[in-house]
């Protein structure tokens, strides 16, 4: 398991988390537990299996609601 | 494609604006319907894409968020020709969102210019014997770095050559620079004032002491209140809910308008985002004072602190006592101080430091031998055959020593105004007393009294000292209580008591011996200049650990507290008024109620920047 520190751009309507946070939910190999959409720092956490999944795949899933993943950072 | 449009949503905004200002002039100047029409149906389409793919994407992931309730209003509204109100709530609904971005960024501008204090670059010793730049994330432990004058410290580390003053100010709020030389210890985010040094990394990142504390405040931000859990629980299934009112009202009145007016008004705008800006905007202001708070269960808790209770030695008073009163009965007064001198010096005790402090006469050629500590009592030893004895009046009776009425009188009026005893006799005489006193710090009493004020009901001492130095010290103070010989177990229980009566406790001591009480308390406070004990243990950190932050910390939290619920009574009133009107009136409609609700979005947003501002009145 890692921890992945994504960045978000600015995040501004609340409904953004939910959505996020189904988006990673719904991945394979990811804690779904460990999933932690930070709404005032903009940043997504999340721990994750390294061998299911890769961390540009998590950010390919935000990128692809429409939200700038600006840095990625693993743990 | 998707992301292009999303990314120009504030263009759109603006075209869409142009729109329907000429759709108005030339219907109502110029009287020509048809142009109108059809800007104000461009002005229709080009809004409700941008909504239209957010819609889309959240009820992929199967999210019905206020994205869907508009574009179902707005293709409502359009099904039945009412180009108008698709075209202003399209506007409206985007130019909102505009509005938000700028003022919310404005919220979380004090937490942002903390994070951006933190290193980003280090000159790293590479494999070619020579300085190169390199990112932050790239520094590992015991990596060798070099720090130049104006440049920030990039990790927590050691001097390995060179000097220089540090301004350590954002780890101790202390903006005097410290002098660094080898081997003194260097701090992540602070600034190199002058000179060069060398360092070896020994913590990087996320584990140095600065980032511990843009780490908390981060999280802080973001940790929800039980308010706030359930506000996010209710929001869930409230959209979800509307849409389905929003069904039932078409399906048994058959009117489109009135349908997709219940969407519209039903947006829940206001209510979800009110408490988090509060909280982001005041934990700002903390962090701008150097105060961090951690997350709104805390803020939540210290604002209704009944009881403060605090430490005395370190916290009430400096913590470093001084020799303030002499009495010799000595027939060889420099020679006994020499003695006295010789043996404090074995001992690390906070009294024994004063009196080698006090005394200047040096003798390094005394040898102290057979030096014997008698817990809770003192010192006994020989020098030159000379047996001393050094301690309280307890050490002197169980040693049989005589004290005459003179000194009792003596050592109860030291007792009386609260200093520490330290008796010296030389060969089972008493030939010096001194009373060691420690000073209450400078800040200390104005800062009380204005605690008292904000409503704090009871203000305790509990101390580890002699009651009659306690009494001393809360007599002075104006506390309410005061007891002596505690020992931290006893603290902790003490507290514990205080929690059964149903009260709500803040405990104010050093990180270290207090750790219990610390933890046990509803809100821990250690006061340690931003030491990694103070951050950790404690529920609020002051930063450079000065009393007046208390009262600000306490000021923040009750206007933090109180600005959430003005926010979520606001957000309330503004559904409420809706529905109401809706009811009982005939001119409220989609656009209506998208200007209300969008407007009461903006007024709970700059409600909570007030936070920002914050100022304790004297």
């Amino acid at each position: 398991m890692k921890k992945a520190t994504l960045s978000l751009e600015t995040l501004t309507c609340p409904s953004c988390l939910q959505k996020i946070n189904n988006a990673v939910k719904g991945l394979e190999g990811i804690d779904k537990d460990s999933v932690n959409v930070m709404f005032n720092s903009s940043k997504v956490k999340v721990d994750f299996d390294e061998t299911k999944i890769s961390v540009d795949d998590i950010a390919n899933s935000i990128d692809k609601l429409g939200y700038e993943v600006k840095k990625v950072q693993v743990k | 494609m998707q992301r292009l449009i999303l990314r120009h949503k504030n263009e759109i905004s603006f075209v869409s604006l142009f729109l329907i200002v000429s759709a108005f002039i030339s219907h109502y100047l110029f009287n020509n319907v048809l142009i109108a029409e059809i800007a104000l149906i461009i002005a229709s389409i080009i809004g409700i894409i941008p909504i239209a793919i957010q819609a889309y994407q959240s009820l992929r992931v199967k999210v019905v968020s206020i994205d869907v309730l508009v574009t179902i209003a707005v293709i409502g509204a359009f099904l039945i020709k009412n180009f108008e109100e698709s075209a202003i709530v399209t506007f409206l609904f985007l130019f909102g969102s505009y509005l938000e971005q700028r003022t919310l960024n404005k919220t979380r501008s004090a937490i942002k210019e903390l994070t951006e204090m933190a290193p980003d670059v280090a000159y790293k010793l590479m494999a070619d014997n020579e300085f190169h730049e390199v990112d932050i994330d790239d520094v590992d432990i015991n990596d060798t770095l070099l720090v130049r004058t104006g440049a920030k410290v990039p990790v927590d580390g050691k001097v390995i050559s060179g000097n220089g003053y540090i301004n350590e100010a954002s780890i101790t709020g202390e903006s005097v620079p410290v002098k660094k030389e080898i081997n003194s210890y260097v701090y992540a985010g602070t600034i190199l004032e002058n000179g060069t040094i060398e360092i070896i990394a020994e913590k990087v990142g996320e584990d140095t002491t600065f980032g511990k504390i843009i780490e908390l405040v981060e999280e802080a931000q973001d940790s929800k209140s039980q308010t706030e859990k359930f506000i996010d629980r209710f929001s869930k299934y409230y959209t979800p809910l509307v849409l389905l009112i929003g069904i039932i009202v078409y399906l048994i009145w058959r009117d489109i308008e009135l349908a997709i007016t219940v969407l519209v008004l039903g947006c829940p705008g206001a209510l979800v985002i009110g408490v988090p800006v509060s909280n982001v905007a005041g934990i700002g202001n903390g962090a701008r004072h150097g105060i961090l708070l951690k997350g709104s269960e805390v803020i939540n808790d210290f604002s209704k602190v009944d009881v403060f209770v605090f430490d005395k030695t370190g916290t009430l008073t400096v913590g470093s006592p001084v020799v303030s009163s002499v009495k010799s009965y000595s027939n060889n007064y420099d020679k006994h101080l020499s003695y006295l001198k010789a043996v404090e010096k074995e001992s690390d005790h906070p009294l024994a430091k004063a009196i080698v402090n006090y005394i200047d006469n040096d003798n390094n050629n005394l040898k102290v031998e057979d030096t014997k500590v008698v817990k809770g009592g003192g010192i006994t030893a020989s020098i030159n055959k000379d047996r001393i004895v050094v301690g309280n009046i307890k050490l002197m009776e169980s040693e049989k020593i005589e004290i005459t009425n003179d000194m009792f009188s003596y050592i109860k009026h030291l007792e009386s105004e609260g200093s520490s005893l330290v008796i010296t006799a030389v060969n089972e005489k008493i030939v010096i007393i001194m009373g060691i006193k420690d000073q209450i710090r400078s800040d200390v009493k104005e800062e009380i009294t204005r605690l008292k004020r904000l409503g704090v009901k009871e203000l305790i001492v509990l101390s580890g000292d002699n009651q009659a130095s306690v009494d001393v010290v809360s007599k002075e103070l104006g506390l309410t209580k005061a007891y002596g010989n505690m020992l931290p177990e006893d603290k902790q229980a003490y507290i514990k008591d205080l929690q059964e009566q149903g009260l709500k406790v803040a405990f104010v001591g050093d990180g270290v011996n207090d750790a219990p009480s610390l933890a046990t308390a509803n809100i821990g406070i250690a006061m340690g200049s931003g030491t990694d004990v103070a951050i950790e243990t404690s529920d609020v950190v002051l930063i450079d650990s000065k009393f007046s932050k208390l009262n600000h910390a306490l000021g923040l939290t009750k206007s933090i507290v109180r600005n959430m619920w003005q926010n979520i009574i606001i957000a309330l009133l503004v559904v409420a008024i809706l529905i109401i009107s809706l009811l009982t009136s005939d001119w409220m409609n989609m656009s209506i109620g998208m200007l209300v609700h969008e407007g009461s979005i903006l007024v709970v947003i700059i409600n909570g920047m007030r936070l920002l501002k914050y100022k304790l009145r004297k």
